[in-house]
């Protein structure tokens, strides 16, 4: 996590997909997330089918299976706690290889399993196919309160510069011979946080100068737009088109 | 005190006039006890003083940062006042210490467009303007790179374009050789000459200030200690000793000016 | 943790979008007021963008620090209490909703349709819980560094179950799996205890080392600086209230702290409600629940809230886990002690005090 990360979860590439405008893409996203959400888990084959849409979409946007994997294992809390529910959940007992496993249980993994990892490889193929500054002209563009896209921008702007002084001061620490090794140590790893909280929040009063000295009155001039055009928009509205129509089916069936 | 050694005498307003300026933080620390400065226009006047010395402080007073102590400060023939803050902010453009500071938004270009686009610039003539800047320093090949992928001279770079896209009266720089090794050191020098512009420049490196400015003003204890030409203020030891000014090792004025 | 996609039902997950989003709109105009003056006048709005963008880079560069615990595993701070003090509530719910925000679009951290249940528990819950306990207490404790951060400890204590409490009610309502409400609750306020003794301790000391250097950037604490002078001609004389923000109604500000303290005390009542009523072990298992029930609870079908309020009672046995018994002792003394602080001390509070608001 951080956005010292950023080029690990941006891939380029010129594919169809990384060149929609960032807005299309990310009501797409969200289009198919709430879709995969609203399907009974019953209809797994449903389930197949949208995870068939989202292979198509990571091919078109030549993302490695790997790459997607990989990033998927923020999953990982999550399935640990989903693998638990067929031992916790009330109800109908069933008996795999010996074990006794309650029936609503597996369903209920299996719901949370299916549709939180659709979610995830959603956000992930958006992620890697978007970089962080048309992400933020996206949520611009979808109305989202320009206050809060501005502080998201200054948080993107700044998490690289914060994070590295984090990581001097952990160099600076360990320089002086310094090593956490447990709870005792803590009030030094504290004083260290404090300090990076002063040096972040002084640092914003020094960007709010240099800001101020250059005009900034409080609103972000429109520096950039994007739009999309009706093809463009038909062609992101084709993931979450397609998952409606499954989702009407896995309802109907 | 006040006797400049112009080199071309100002035929209009100067470019910055500072009288009686006196200012106590809020927290009781008084920084300036009445500076009285005249930079007149296309001069480059190095700022010199030790720590403490308050030139922080009277760099905020320029465009208005900080107000509300006694004196005042005229920029081109505009007294800096909430009434014309936002024409003497684009007048008077400061180049920050940190360029990590400077260049608050996501790419380089939309950075140096920021000041323009927030006096009302727009579309094609936005996009000259920034070329334009980047163009002068040299930086325009990476207008799309954010920021935080450049090196530290090349940030200094674009934080110098981002005040030069708003065509400022006065370019006033917070010690702009401080962590820059010696290339990008003298590449700065190299822009700072080709500019015409009038330059005030803050600093602690004497020989940068010898190089660049055929003048020199000492702020010692918030008052304007001594002004003129920054080959004699070097050379004067006894002047420099008693305002905590040092030159580097081997380091003789006359030897260079 | 962050709740992914499918974990709590659309119709739930919409209504916490709702409060969420409500929240967000109300942040962001008191953070207007709380970061409009710490230095300088005649700063408004324009401040909180760029101050605001940089304590969210803060809170989530310092997500990324290690606290080692023993052998090998540590844990980290979630930031939000720690926000709520050294910030301001509004500002801090903002932070925390941009951090989760940014986290599920990039990071694929938290589903997107569950954001609203997200910010809601960690950004609304932690921030209001840990703020109104602080304020509360710092203004009923005496007036030192020492009450500050006995404050933060037990506002950051608190604000982690209670967030564990709030999904937990999130979950009953809208979880798409009959997981025992009460077990759902002794789990998660049991570990999120664990957790909060941590974060605790954490956000205690890192605001004991921001108010011993910059005691006026703790916003929490801002009313225990001394005033400020201003040297003219040579004297010493006080210098006007450096940029107050828009002064709150001083009336207001004891009902403020006494309605955080009161939410605080439902909160601890819910969470030993429902902690006593935990199940007596994994085998206690309700053999009538078939498919068919689980499908009703889906989605669109059928109203969430029928089947609320029933399944942890239904299961409803007093034996108590030992974590859960860790919950109900820590909220309720921590409850009872405030309440009790508040009943001794209501003459003494200082009307002047400036308090903001907490919700």
């Amino acid at each position: 996590m951080g956005a010292g990360h950023t080029h690990r979860l941006y891939r380029h590439a010129h594919s169809p997909v990384h060149e929609l405008p960032p807005h299309t893409k990310l009501a797409a996203v969200l289009g198919f997330v709430v879709v995969v959400v609203s399907t009974p888990r019953e209809a797994v084959w449903a389930f197949a089918l949208y995870a068939l849409l989202l292979a198509v979409v990571a091919a078109k946007a030549r993302v490695p299976a790997g790459f997607l994997l990989k990033r998927m294992l923020v999953e990982v809390p999550f399935v640990a706690f989903a693998l638990l529910m067929p031992f916790v959940v009330p109800g109908e007992q069933t008996t795999v290889l010996g074990v006794s496993l309650s029936v609503p249980g597996l369903w209920g993994a299996w719901n949370v399993l299916a549709k939180g990892t659709l979610g995830v490889a959603a956000s992930v193929l958006l992620a890697s196919t978007t970089e962080l500054r048309e992400l933020l002209l996206g949520l611009q563009r979808l109305k989202l309160p320009p206050l809060l896209v501005q502080i998201a921008s200054f948080m993107i702007r700044y998490g690289d510069v914060v994070t590295d002084e984090m990581r001097r001061m952990s160099v600076a620490r360990r320089s002086r011979g310094f090593e956490a090794r447990g709870v005792r140590q803590w009030g030094v790893l504290a004083k260290s946080a404090g300090a990076l909280f002063i040096r972040s929040y002084e640092r914003g009063e020094r960007v709010h100068l240099a800001m101020v000295s250059r005009g900034y009155t409080g609103t972000m001039p429109v520096i950039d737009e994007v739009t999309a055009t009706r093809a463009q928009w038909t062609y992101a509205a084709a993931l979450p088109l397609t998952a409606l129509l499954i989702c009407l089916l896995g309802w109907t069936l | 005190m006040t006797a400049p050694s112009t080199p071309v005498p100002p035929t209009t307003a100067p470019s910055l006039d500072v009288r009686g300026l006196a200012y106590a933080y809020p927290d009781g620390h008084q920084a300036l006890f009445g500076v009285d400065l005249t930079v007149g226009r296309g001069e480059r006047v190095a700022l010199l003083g030790p720590n403490g010395a308050g030139k922080t402080t009277l760099v905020l007073h320029l465009n208005g940062i900080l107000t509300g102590g006694a004196g005042g400060v005229t920029v081109a023939g505009l007294p800096v006042g909430k009434k014309h803050l936002a024409e003497i902010r684009r007048k008077v453009g400061i180049v920050f210490q940190d360029p990590d500071d400077q260049l608050f938004m996501p790419t380089v270009r939309e950075d140096v467009a920021f000041g323009p686009a927030t006096a009302g610039l727009r579309g094609a003539e936005l996009e000259a303007v920034v070329r334009r800047a980047l163009d002068r320093v040299g930086m325009a090949e990476y207008a799309d790179r954010p920021p935080h992928h450049l090196s530290f001279g090349q940030r200094r770079r674009v934080a110098v374009a981002t005040v030069l896209a708003m065509e400022p009266e006065i370019l006033v720089l917070d010690e702009p050789s401080s962590n820059l090794d010696p290339a990008s050191r003298r590449e700065l020098a190299d822009i700072l000459r080709s500019l015409d512009v009038t330059v005030l420049m803050v600093t602690h490196d004497l020989p940068y200030a010898l190089e660049l400015c055929p003048r020199a003003v000492i702020l010692s204890e918030g008052v304007i200690a001594a002004d003129g030409r920054t080959g004699d203020i070097l050379a004067d030891e006894e002047l420099m000793a008693r305002h905590r000014l040092e030159l580097p090792f081997g380091f003789v004025p006359s030897s260079v000016a | 943790m962050h709740v992914p996609d499918g974990f709590i039902n659309a119709p739930v997950s919409v209504a916490a979008g709702v409060v969420a989003a409500g929240a967000v709109a109300v942040s962001l105009r008191g953070a207007r007021r709380e970061l409009g003056g710490t230095s300088g006048a005649g700063y408004g709005g324009e401040r909180t963008a760029p101050l605001a963008g940089l304590v969210a880079a803060f809170i989530f560069a310092v997500q990324m620090l290690n606290f080692p615990v023993a052998a090998g595993t540590s844990g980290h701070l979630l930031g939000g209490a720690l926000a709520a003090i050294l910030v301001g509530p509004w500002t801090g719910v903002l932070c925390i909703a941009v951090v989760l925000l940014m986290q599920g679009i990039l990071f694929a951290d938290g589903g997107l349709t569950a954001l609203g249940v997200n910010i809601t528990v960690m950004g609304v819950v932690t921030v209001v819980v840990a703020y109104a306990l602080f304020r509360g207490l710092v203004l009923l404790l005496p007036r030192t560094r020492a009450s500050v951060t006995a404050a933060s400890f037990v506002a950051a204590l608190v604000s982690v179950p209670a967030a564990a409490a709030a999904f937990t009610v999130l979950y009953a309502v809208g979880g798409t799996t009959d997981v025992p409400v009460s077990k759902v609750l002794t789990a998660m306020v049991g570990v999120h205890v664990l957790i909060g003794i941590g974060e605790a301790v954490i956000t205690m000391l890192t605001v004991g080392a921001v108010v011993a250097v910059r005691p006026d950037l703790v916003y929490g604490a801002r009313g225990l600086t001394a005033p400020l002078k201003l040297r003219v001609g040579g004297e010493l004389v006080d210098a006007a209230p450096a940029a107050e923000p828009a002064a709150t109604p001083a009336g207001s500000a004891k009902k403020l702290w006494i309605g955080g303290v009161v939410t605080a005390l439902v909160l601890a009542g819910f969470v030993s409600f429902y902690a006593s009523a935990s199940p007596d072990g994994l085998e206690k298992v309700a053999a009538d629940k078939g498919i068919d029930s689980k499908v009703e609870d889906h989605a669109a079908a059928g109203s969430p809230l029928a089947d609320y309020g029933v399944k942890g009672i239904e299961t409803a046995r007093l034996s108590g886990g030992l974590a859960g018994a860790i919950g109900v002792g820590a909220t309720l003394a921590v409850g009872t002690g405030a309440f009790w602080v508040v009943r001794r001390r209501r003459a003494h509070a200082e009307p002047g005090t400036r308090a903001e608001t907490t919700a």
